[in-house]
Parts: C-alpha cells; sequence; structure tokens
C-alpha cells in the first residue's frame, strides 16, 4: 500500500517507505528498501549516497512514480511537477534536440527553450539528432530538457557516471550553477561521495541492502566557504558510517 | 545507370527468345507493346488497371488497420497474445485459395467477398510483424514519457510510432507484394473486371499479347508504387538513423 501525495505548504520532498520489496527470478522475495526516511526542505539540493547495488535508483523510481509497488508513503512538492536525468540521457532518438525538449516540454516558450539551449550551449546543435552528440552532450540536453518543465522537483540519477573527467567537471559545475541560481528542490543519486558533498546541501547516507538513511548530513553553507577540512570532516563522518566499508577515494573539494 | 542496362539487357533476352520461339507462345516486345497501345488508347487498360488497383489499397489498408491494431495487442499484453496466437498461426498456415473459395461460397462473387479474402490473406503477416514491433517498444523511453507526462497522443506520436515504422515498413513492403499476386488470383476466380479478370480471358482465348499487355503494366505500376511510394517514406522515417558516423567531439 503506498501514497504518493503532493505537499500543500512549504514545496518539501518527504519520503517515508516502510519497505519496497522486488521477487527475484525464482520467486524469493528481496528486500531492496525499509524503513527509509528522508526530508529535504524547498530549494535545497539532496544528496542519495550509496554503495552500487544498494538501492538508490530504485529509489529514484519511486519517488518519480514509475513503481508504486511499495509500502509507505512519499510527499511531492507542491504541484509536483518533475524534471527527471536518468542515467542514460533517454532522449527520443528520431527527434533533434530542440524536438526532444519541445516535447517534453509543449507548453514551454521558445523563447525559454532557446535560453536553455544557451546556457548549456547547445544552441549550434538544436537541429542533431542525439546520435550525433557525445554522452557529455546528450546529458546537457537531458538536463535542458528536465529544466525546460519548470520542474518543482529535480531527480538527477548519477548525472556524472561514465564522463570523463573533465566532461564530468565541466557538467558538475554546470549543475552546481543551476542549482546555487534557480533553487529548485533537487535529489541527486550517488555513488560518488565527492560528487554528493560538492553538490547537495544535504546529505543522505544509504546503508547496504535493504537500503535505509543511515545519516543525514547538512553540509555547511554558503558553499563556497566550504574548506577542504569540512569537506574532509564529512568525508570521514560518512566513511564512519560504513564502518570501512565504502570504497570512496581522493580529496573533496568545495564547489 | 546499371538499371538502364539491366533493363535492356532484360528487353534483348526476350527479343532473341521471342525469334527463336512461336510467336503465338512468345510474342516480341514490339508486339506486346503495341497491344499495350491498343488496350490503352480503347482505355480499357487503365479501366482496368484503376480497378484492380482500388482492390489492393482497399485490402491493403484493411489488413495493415487491422493488423497493426491486433498486433500492437499481442506485442503489449500477454493475454491477448496466448488467446489470439493459434488464431494467428490458423491464418499464417491456411493457404490463400482455400480462403479465396470459402470467401466467395460464404459471401458470394462479391467485391467485399474479393476485397475481404484478400484483406485475411495478408492479415497474419501484419499481425506477426507489427507484434514483433510492440514487444521491441523501449521501456525506459516509456520511463521518460510517464516522469514528463506525454499525453496519450503525445505517446502514440513520439514514442509508439517511430519505434514501430521500421516494422510497419517491413509490413508495407512484404504485404503489398503478396497483396497484388493475391487479388489477381481472386479476379482470376470470381470478378469480371480487374487486371486478374483480363489475364485469365487472354488465357482461355491462348492471346498471349493481351496477356503480356495487362501484366507488364501491371508490374511496372507495382514497381512505381515501390519506387516512388515505399521506399522514400522508408527513407524519410528512417532518416534519424542515418549520420551516426557523424559524432561530435566534447564541445
Amino acid at each position: 500500500m503506498n501514497d504518493t501525495s503532493r505537499a500543500g505548504g512549504a514545496a518539501s520532498l518527504d519520503v517515508s517507505i516502510a519497505s519496497k520489496d522486488y521477487h527475484s527470478a525464482s520467486g524469493r522475495p528481496l528486500r531492496a528498501l525499509e524503513d527509509l526516511r528522508l526530508t529535504l526542505p524547498a530549494g535545497q539540493a539532496g544528496a542519495v549516497v550509496g554503495p552500487s547495488g544498494c538501492g538508490k535508483t530504485t529509489l529514484l523510481r519511486l519517488i518519480a512514480g514509475l513503481d508504486k509497488d511499495y509500502v509507505g508513503a512519499i510527499t511531492l512538492p507542491e504541484h509536483g511537477r518533475l524534471g527527471m536525468v536518468f542515467q542514460e540521457p533517454r532522449l527520443l532518438p528520431w527527434r533533434s534536440v530542440i524536438d526532444n525538449i519541445r516535447i517534453a516540454a509543449p507548453h514551454a516558450r521558445e523563447d525559454d527553450i532557446a535560453a536553455l539551449l544557451d546556457e548549456f550551449g547547445l544552441a549550434e546543435h538544436a537541429s542533431h539528432f542525439p546520435r550525433e552528440l557525445s554522452l557529455g552532450l546528450a546529458r546537457r540536453v537531458a538536463l535542458a530538457r528536465a529544466l525546460a518543465v519548470k520542474p518543482d522537483l529535480l531527480l538527477l540519477d548519477e548525472p556524472l557516471v561514465s564522463l570523463d573527467a573533465a566532461l564530468a567537471k565541466d557538467l558538475r559545475e554546470m549543475i552546481a550553477r543551476l542549482i546555487d541560481e534557480r533553487r529548485i528542490t533537487t535529489l541527486i543519486v550517488t555513488h560518488d561521495l565527492n560528487e554528493a558533498i560538492a553538490l547537495g546541501d544535504r546529505l543522505f547516507l544509504l546503508s547496504a541492502r535493504p537500503a535505509r538513511v543511515a545519516a543525514t548530513i547538512d553540509v555547511p553553507t554558503p558553499r563556497k566557504q566550504l574548506l577542504e577540512e569540512a569537506a574532509a570532516r564529512i568525508e570521514a563522518q560518512a566513511r564512519a558510517v560504513y564502518q570501512g566499508k565504502s570504497s570512496y577515494h581522493g580529496k573533496s573539494s568545495p564547489r | 545507370m546499371i538499371r538502364l542496362v539491366s533493363l535492356a539487357a532484360l528487353l534483348l533476352l526476350w527479343q532473341i527468345g521471342a525469334s527463336l520461339s512461336d510467336p503465338h507462345r512468345l510474342p516480341g516486345p514490339a508486339a506486346v507493346f503495341e497491344k499495350i497501345y491498343e488496350e490503352a488508347v480503347s482505355g480499357a487498360l487503365f479501366f482496368n488497371l484503376a480497378v484492380t488497383l482500388a482492390r489492393v489499397v482497399a485490402a491493403f489498408a484493411l489488413a495493415m488497420s487491422f493488423g497493426a491494431a491486433i498486433g500492437y495487442l499481442m506485442g503489449r499484453n500477454r493475454l491477448a497474445d496466448r488467446l489470439l496466437d493459434p488464431w494467428v498461426v490458423t491464418l499464417l498456415n491456411l493457404p490463400a485459395l482455400v480462403v479465396i473459395v470459402l470467401a466467395y461460397v460464404w459471401a458470394g462473387l462479391t467485391e467485399v467477398a474479393a476485397i475481404g479474402a484478400v484483406a485475411l490473406n495478408k492479415l497474419p503477416n501484419a499481425i506477426v510483424v507489427v507484434r514483433e514491433g510492440a514487444r521491441a517498444l523501449d521501456p525506459h523511453l516509456e520511463d521518460m514519457a510517464q516522469v514528463f507526462r506525454f499525453s496519450r497522443v503525445a505517446r502514440v506520436k513520439h514514442l509508439v510510432l517511430p519505434q514501430l515504422a521500421p516494422y510497419l515498413a517491413a509490413a508495407t513492403r512484404s504485404g503489398l507484394s503478396l497483396v497484388w499476386k493475391i487479388v489477381l488470383v481472386v479476379e482470376l476466380l470470381g470478378r469480371s473486371n480487374g487486371v486478374g479478370f483480363e489475364i485469365n480471358m487472354a488465357f482461355q482465348l491462348f492471346d498471349m499479347k493481351l496477356l503480356l499487355a495487362y501484366a507488364l503494366p501491371f508490374v511496372a505500376l507495382m514497381l512505381g508504387v515501390e519506387t516512388f511510394l515505399v521506399q522514400p517514406l522508408e527513407r524519410h522515417v528512417s532518416r534519424w538513423r542515418r549520420g551516426v558516423s557523424r559524432r561530435l567531439d566534447r564541445v
């Protein structure tokens, strides 16, 4: 039994999932999520972090309404308009870049779409088909498409995965800028703690399967004042949560 | 250019064959073209071609409409697939002649029986091809459409039809070639006009010039439909597949 509703007042995201089960090929039930609770205030960016396969994408699918087979309740921000960037860009391969955005956001003004294309450096690719784009460009199109619907909640599923370091840095800065400027309630799912620290105002550290929120950490703001020491402290705290089970490496850096 | 040379070689072979055999059995190209001209001037050729083409279009449209709808349903709904699959297999294996004869016996020698019999012969082929297309619809794109709240019309227009397009094109190509062949049999067995009827008359009279005078323009007409209608349409719907090699580097 589940309940997905929309908040009447402040646009926040509230997730309270008692359980989410899957059935294996042999019919054996597998519990993916259990007693998972998280709250994200309006206009903030939350980052869900956890080891691969712990159920992060499952959680995102439940919030997006793509899977309604769970026990619990999810309250979406007011109006509940969603923008989502999937791991794979999921563009319509038979439509051009600009048409992909127009089709997903049929009520968007042409001026707004043109502005988005400019903002994401896509203006010169507007008439290209997705197959003509690199993965980095396709991700930008997916991001522009998600913003074109003027979402109340933006969901990003591993937005930087499979990109080389330079491309990932570019896109991370782009996402960080739009979160700072637009203050859209945003939930990012990532396996990379550095990415989570760089993008999230609040981190939700998931346990191994069945996943629950093992720790919620608010990242100090304003973000520009977050020094490496603070990042290191958060990283140490996260490592303590996972008791050395995580495989995070490298230093985190302020956004 | 190569096509023209190939066509010229065929005409030459035909001429050589005709000059070596009885002209009543195999008339030469000149005699046949003269007959075509006579039939065209009298109006009979265009009338019979138009009648046959109308039957082809009607039967094809019926078969493709119902075939696409049923095939899509079977591809998306397991229960419908299990229920209807035995019917489809039966129809696939039923000889065209049996369907035609049964249609004429049960519905009389009527236009409805003729077109219905042709459509019924094509129907299972369209169902099977479109069913495969429906099974192959990308669930990731459906998720995307759901998140962005595509309307029902937008889903059909932007998601379903483009993915089914290659399957519909394949069903169209194989369907047209099947339909026009069966239409001639239907006309031969139970209609009083059309290219099939005229070919039957020519066969009864052993008039090979008349037979070829109807067969050749009809083949040319079907080739024209394939070359100037089906192929350009297929190229248009699959134009997004081209230019894959033009991947852009990082900007």
